[in-house]
This record gives structure tokens, C-alpha cells and sequence, in this order.
């Protein structure tokens, strides 16, 4: 057993109870979200992939991939995620390059604008026979 | 060359590269190399589909793709002999490529403007495809020639070890829909430019193996003609 | 609402598991849309909370708190289906290089072609749970983590590939279709694009044993062999039955697993006894009839001491395939260290590499 794996098993089974144990913080960086994963060296970096499906549609993100540059990247993403004609623009971005917020702020960041209703047009009345609104 | 041998011969050229390709299958230095393969596999397959097919009709003899890929000998094959060659490492079958794909891309773009419709369209469809094979070849040499002191010996190794048998691509034929002695300037350049950036030196041209274009092949051809076709001509006329 | 039971295939939307597949989208859509719960708050029981999610039949995300236990569970779970993927692509490729058309070739290609891709989805998926592609490939060429057994037995005919295309693929989407509805949002997501991708490869494989079916005697001959040789191995892939299966009562609760092995067993023998009438052929248990009190086939049930064996190692191919796997990685080394090299040589040179 490498060393390496011996690590990630202890780390597995410790007792991680409210707040994030270790391993689960960098697990977080994970799906869209910084961080290469695990302490291996040997593997070429971990890319996130979004692919804009049609013209008109914003990038979404899709999944992720490893390759050594983005330009391997970038065909391996073609090859990976539009073979069957799902998109007609791929970005690649290196997993490390994203700032994701933090769990632990994810109340501070998302629930003041839960009170905001004003901001949705539901929000608002509109008077009978008013059209176009 | 008639057109029915021209045909022929670039759709052989086109399924034998397939063939080779497809051995790669679970084989790759990474998974995604494994499914980017694949892609190129698929894409000279569909090629060699349109163009036996069409060559099937030029000869009017009533034969489609599959008794002209399952029912030939080795000696009425018409591909060239760079694609029939083993795969050897990744360097070498990239190599392979990326020579074959510096000749079918200028090679595809003169056919997509041809005077005969059937070839035009393959062209239209397929210059498009080698123009990706190509781009994904010149990456993978770039990456072996100027990575480690390991990968740039093999790589040179594998250029010195191919480049012979690309000489054949360009004999003249003013008769052929595309005389491919026209195309050589162009795979030249592409060559050229490339090798520089890998670090990698072209190889003097001496030898010049060829006959594959009249039906004589290396000794490899017949071994892989043997596995493609064992199971279709075990059971003649049968559907599959 | 999902959880209680199958649709029969007919009444899903849009027809049969693809449409199950798509109705499994449109639940994690809806769920997502139902209610807006964000991590949990610093002075909230995080346990609680975990369970308040499960039990909304909301998405466990990568970011949130969950046990260690049901993270180990999802890793074991998603690696072991993704090394499936992989070491499924040789028994079928063992045979794209023979295939009898350009047609099937081409077929064939496409669509071990996909089971790459697919292990790829998954491994980006296990990956979220704090594991490394690295170490996950690691664990498997050491043997330490397990692929579907099916994976050990060979292809010795061409009619094998339509076999596995029915039955091995029809058992695996009847696995993985419920899968879609796991709790854990990015295995789900993988697991939608899976299955909607894997439905050709069930039909393929029906369609090639088809056209065996209905073609000259020894095309016939070889497809009711290879039927009677996969029947019992795909009644496997299952899983033990319930009563010795450890893991299922855990992942029920957690809804990673969502229906028992002999729920899904008997699901799948109910939906192939048509289809092997259809095809002209017999599937090899004489003691299949249909028991009109369970509404539901009896079938003679495979031979789990053999399942054991063959998971233990001691299958027809499992050395042969692990050797196969080895050799890949190893020959592919020095083409993975020359592909860092020079992205390490041009980010020194501060040029940029991006297209």
C-alpha cells in the first residue's frame, strides 16, 4: 500500500462532525471548484469544462477532465462532451483558477437575498388592462 | 489511374487507417486519448464507407463496401503502405498520422473542388475531419519531440522509421481526379513546420519503398486483412 | 413522486427506461426548483441537516457535510462503476477488429468508445468526493478496488457482442436507471448522461442478435449459444441476493440505492422473456414460467458461488483483463511525462499554450 493511500484512508475515517474536516474542504473545491484533488503529482491537472449547447445559451458547465495543457484540454473536451453535437463553444478552465465561496459562508452570501422579493417582477401588481408590462 | 482505382485507392487508405486505429481501443497512454482515437478511427472508417461505395458504382460489377473490404486479397488492396504499417508505439502511430493527415487534407480540399460530384462531396466532408486529424497528430509530435529526453528519441526514431514510405503519396498521375504529385509542396511545408517545433529533424529522403498503389504490399497487409475478414467470409452471403 | 415504485415501461414518458431516465431529470430539476436550502447554519446539527435533505429528495452536493460513511459508500460505489466502464470496453473490443460489416465496425467502435467516455464522466464524478483520478486508477490496478465481474468472461463469438448488448447492457441500465435518482447530485447528473447515451447500446445489441436470429442456421445457432452462455452471468450482475447483500439496507436509507438486487433481478427477467421471444430465442432456465399470483416470472436463480469465485479473481479473464489494464498504463507512461514536460516547459517560457 503507497503511502499516499494510507494517508487518504486514515483521512477517511476521521471523525470530521460539524465544520469540514480536511480532506472535505478540498473536496468542496470539486465540481466547478478550485483545488487539484489529492496529493498525487504524477497526473496531469484537472480542467472544468463548460459547453454552450446552441447559439443563443450561456456556457453551462458540464463536467471535467485532466489533461496536461489547455490545449489538450480543450480537444479532449471536444472529443469527451459534444460527441454527439452538444455544443458549438467549449471553454476549459483549470479547477485551481476558480474561487468558489465557502460553505461556511453560504448563508452570508445567499440568504440576505432571500428577502429581496422586490427584485423578482412577480413582486409587483399590475393594474387590469395594463399590457406590455 | 481510372477513377474507379483512384476511388478505390483512397478509401483503402481511409479503411486501413481505421483498422490500425481501431487496435488502439483500451490501449491509450490516457482515456482520453483512448476516446480521441476512437473519434479518428470513426472518421476515416465513414470515409472509406462513402468512397468504396462510390467505387462500387464506378465498376459497376454490383459490389458494395463490404464485399469490396471483406472479399479482396491483399494483392487488390490499393492503399498505401504507410497506412497497412503496425502501430508500433504512440510515437509511431503518431507519426502515422500525422503524415497521412499532411496528404489528405491538401489531398481532400483538392477533391472537394473536382469536376465529379460523388468525390467533391467526400471531399467537402472529409478535409474538415483531416484538418482535426492533423491538428490532433502535430500536437501529440510537438508534445514527444520537445517533452523528455525519452520521448524525443522516440519520436525522431518513429519519423526516421515512417518518413520512407511517405515518398509513395506523391507519385505523379496527371490522369487521377487529383494528381497527387501536386499535393507534395503542400505536405511539405506542413511537415516542415511542425518538425521545427518539435525539435525533431526531417529525415533525409532516400529509400522509397511503394507498390501499394498497384497491389503490392508489405507482408504486414495480408495478416490484418486475415483478422478483418475472418468472420465475414467464414459465412458467405450471409447479413450481418 | 419518486421512491415508491417503477412505472411500467410503456407508461413512462417517452417510452420505456429512456423515458424513466428522462423522468429522473425532470425530478432533479423540480427539486431543485422546490425549495431554496443553503448549507447549514453554523450553530445547526449538521447531521440533521444531511438528513433533512435526504429526506426532501434534494441533491447532496459536493460542498456539503455528510458522512464519512456514505462519502466512502458513494467513492466505493462510483469507482467500482467507472472501472466497469473501463475494463468493459475490452470484451467488446476484442471484437472491433473482426467485425463481419463496415456497418457493425463502425457501431461497434462508437460505442466502447462511449464506455470510455462514460468511465470518465464518472471518475470527474468520484473525483468531487475528495479522491484523486490517480489514486482511483491506482486502487484498481492493484486490485484493490472491484469492476462488474460480467467483465471476466470472454467474447468467443461475434453473437457475444449482441449478448452483452442486450443483456449485459440491459441488466446495467435496469441498475443504473434508478441511479439517476441518487442522493447524491453529481453521481445523478453522471448517471443521467449515461443512460440517456447507453440506450443505443441496448438496441444494438438486440438488433445484432436480430438479424442472427433470422439468418442462416449456424448465425442462429451462434446467437442461442451466446445466450445460453450470458443468461446466468447477467442474472448476476445483481448482486447477491438481498439477504446477503451487506451494503443495500444503508444505501437505501441513504438513497444512493434505491430498489433491492432481486427487485431489479426480477424486473429485468420480467422485461426479457418478451424479448427473447421476439429474437426466436430460448433462454436457457427451464423452469422460467410466469407466476400469475406475483404477476411476475419465477426464474431458477444464477449460481452465486460462482459470482463469488469470479469476484474473488478466479473468473475466466480476470488476469487477462487486469493484464490488459497494466500494460496500457505502463506503456502509456512515458507519453504522460513527455505531455507534462512541455506544459511545464511553456509555462516556464510564460507563452501561453491556450488555442
Amino acid at each position: 500500500m503507497s503511502e499516499r493511500t494510507e494517508r487518504s484512508e486514515g483521512r477517511e475515517g476521521m471523525p470530521s462532525r460539524h465544520g469540514m474536516s480536511e480532506r472535505t474542504e478540498r473536496s468542496e473545491g470539486r465540481e466547478g471548484m478550485p483545488g487539484r484533488l489529492g496529493m498525487s503529482s504524477s497526473s496531469s491537472p484537472l480542467w472544468e469544462v463548460f459547453v454552450r449547447a446552441r447559439r443563443g445559451l450561456s456556457h453551462t458547465h458540464v463536467g471535467s477532465l485532466h489533461a496536461p495543457d489547455a490545449e489538450l484540454a480543450l480537444r479532449n473536451a471536444r472529443d469527451l462532451y459534444t460527441r454527439r453535437q452538444e455544443g458549438v463553444s467549449i471553454w476549459v478552465v483549470p479547477a485551481s483558477a476558480i474561487t468558489a465561496s465557502s460553505p461556511d459562508e453560504k448563508d452570508a452570501f445567499f440568504d440576505p437575498a432571500a428577502d429581496k422579493v422586490y427584485r423578482h417582477p412577480t413582486f409587483y401588481e399590475v393594474p387590469e388592462g395594463a399590457a406590455h408590462l | 489511374m481510372s477513377r474507379f482505382d483512384f476511388t478505390l485507392a483512397v478509401g483503402d487508405d481511409a479503411l486501413i487507417a481505421a483498422q490500425r486505429l481501431g487496435e488502439w481501443t483500451s490501449r491509450a497512454p490516457e482515456m482520453e486519448e483512448d476516446i480521441a482515437l476512437a473519434n479518428i478511427a470513426l472518421d476515416q472508417l465513414g470515409a472509406a464507407r462513402l468512397l468504396l461505395t462510390y467505387a462500387g458504382e464506378l465498376e459497376g460489377a454490383g459490389r458494395d463496401e463490404d464485399d469490396l473490404a471483406y472479399l479482396r486479397d491483399d494483392r487488390e488492396f490499393r492503399n498505401c503502405l504507410l497506412v497497412e504499417l503496425p502501430n508500433g508505439d504512440f510515437g509511431v502511430t503518431m507519426a502515422k498520422l500525422f503524415f497521412l493527415a499532411a496528404y489528405q487534407v491538401p489531398l481532400y480540399s483538392a477533391l472537394a473542388g473536382c469536376a465529379d460530384e460523388r468525390l467533391a462531396a467526400v471531399g467537402a466532408k472529409a478535409r474538415k475531419e483531416s484538418a482535426y486529424h492533423l491538428d490532433h497528430a502535430a500536437l501529440w509530435v510537438k508534445r514527444l519531440g520537445d517533452g523528455t529526453e525519452e520521448s524525443h528519441r522516440r519520436m525522431q526514431d518513429a519519423v526516421d522509421q515512417v518518413w520512407p514510405y511517405v515518398h509513395e503519396l506523391f507519385a505523379p498521375d496527371p490522369a487521377a481526379p487529383v494528381d497527387p504529385s501536386t499535393l507534395r509542396a503542400d505536405f511539405d511545408a506542413t511537415v516542415s513546420a511542425v518538425l521545427d517545433e518539435a525539435t525533431l529533424t526531417r529525415p533525409e529522403t532516400g529509400w522509397a519503398p511503394g507498390g501499394g498503389r498497384d497491389g503490392l504490399h508489405t507482408e504486414h497487409l495480408s495478416y490484418l486483412l486475415a483478422e478483418m475478414q475472418v468472420l465475414h467470409r467464414a459465412h458467405p452471403g450471409a447479413s450481418w | 413522486m419518486y421512491g415508491n415504485d417503477f412505472a411500467p415501461p410503456e407508461d413512462a414518458p417517452g417510452g420505456g427506461l429512456l423515458g424513466e431516465v428522462e423522468a429522473a431529470e425532470a425530478a432533479l430539476r423540480e427539486a431543485a426548483a422546490r425549495a431554496r436550502r443553503g448549507g447549514a447554519a453554523p450553530d445547526e446539527d449538521v447531521e440533521a441537516y444531511f438528513a433533512d435533505v435526504i429526506n426532501a429528495d434534494q441533491k447532496i452536493e459536493p460542498r456539503d457535510w455528510m458522512p464519512e460513511a456514505y462519502r466512502r459508500t458513494l467513492i466505493r460505489q462510483i469507482a467500482q462503476h467507472a472501472h466497469s466502464e473501463i475494463i468493459g470496453m475490452q470484451p467488446e473490443g476484442n471484437w472491433i477488429s473482426r467485425a463481419p460489416s463496415l456497418k457493425r465496425k463502425a457501431i461497434l467502435l462508437a460505442k466502447v468508445q462511449d464506455e470510455a467516455g462514460h468511465g470518465l464522466y464518472l471518475y470527474a464524478a468520484a473525483e468531487t468526493l475528495g479522491i484523486s483520478r490517480d489514486e482511483l486508477v491506482e486502487l484498481l490496478l492493484d486490485g484493490r478496488q472491484k469492476y462488474s465481474s460480467i467483465f471476466n468472461y470472454p467474447t468467443l463469438t461475434w453473437a457475444d457482442v449482441g449478448a452483452i448488448g442486450w443483456l449485459v447492457d440491459g441488466a446495467a441500465i435496469v441498475n443504473q436507471v434508478p441511479l439517476c435518482r441518487c442522493s447524491y447530485g453529481p453521481y445523478a447528473r453522471a448517471m443521467i448522461r449515461v443512460c440517456k447515451e447507453e440506450s443505443f447500446h441496448q438496441r444494438q445489441g438486440y438488433e445484432i442478435l436480430h438479424t442472427l436470429a433470422h439468418g442462416t442456421p449456424a448465425q442462429k445457432a451462434m446467437a442461442q449459444d451466446s445466450v445460453d452462455r450470458w443468461w446466468y452471468p447477467s442474472l448476476a450482475m445483481f448482486g447477491p441476493p438481498d439477504g446477503d447483500s451487506t451494503h443495500s439496507a444503508q444505501s437505501m436509507a441513504w438513497k444512493i440505492k434505491r430498489f433491492s438486487n432481486d427487485e431489479l433481478r426480477q424486473r429485468f427477467v420480467d422485461m426479457c422473456v418478451g424479448q427473447a421471444e421476439v429474437l426466436g430465442l430460448t433462454l436457457p432456465d427451464p423452469d422460467l414460467r410466469w407466476n400469475d399470483e406475483r404477476q411476475a416470472y419465477d426464474y431458477t436463480q444464477p449460481d452465486y458461488a460462482e459470482l463469488m469465485r469470479v469476484i474473488k479473481g478466479d473468473g475466466p479473464c480476470n488476469r487477462e483483463r487486469m493484464a490488459h489494464r497494466r500494460k496500457a498504463h505502463a506503456d502509456g507512461a512515458w507519453v504522460r511525462e513527455a505531455a507534462a514536460a512541455y506544459a511545464a516547459k511553456r509555462a516556464e517560457r510564460k507563452e501561453p499554450v491556450a488555442a
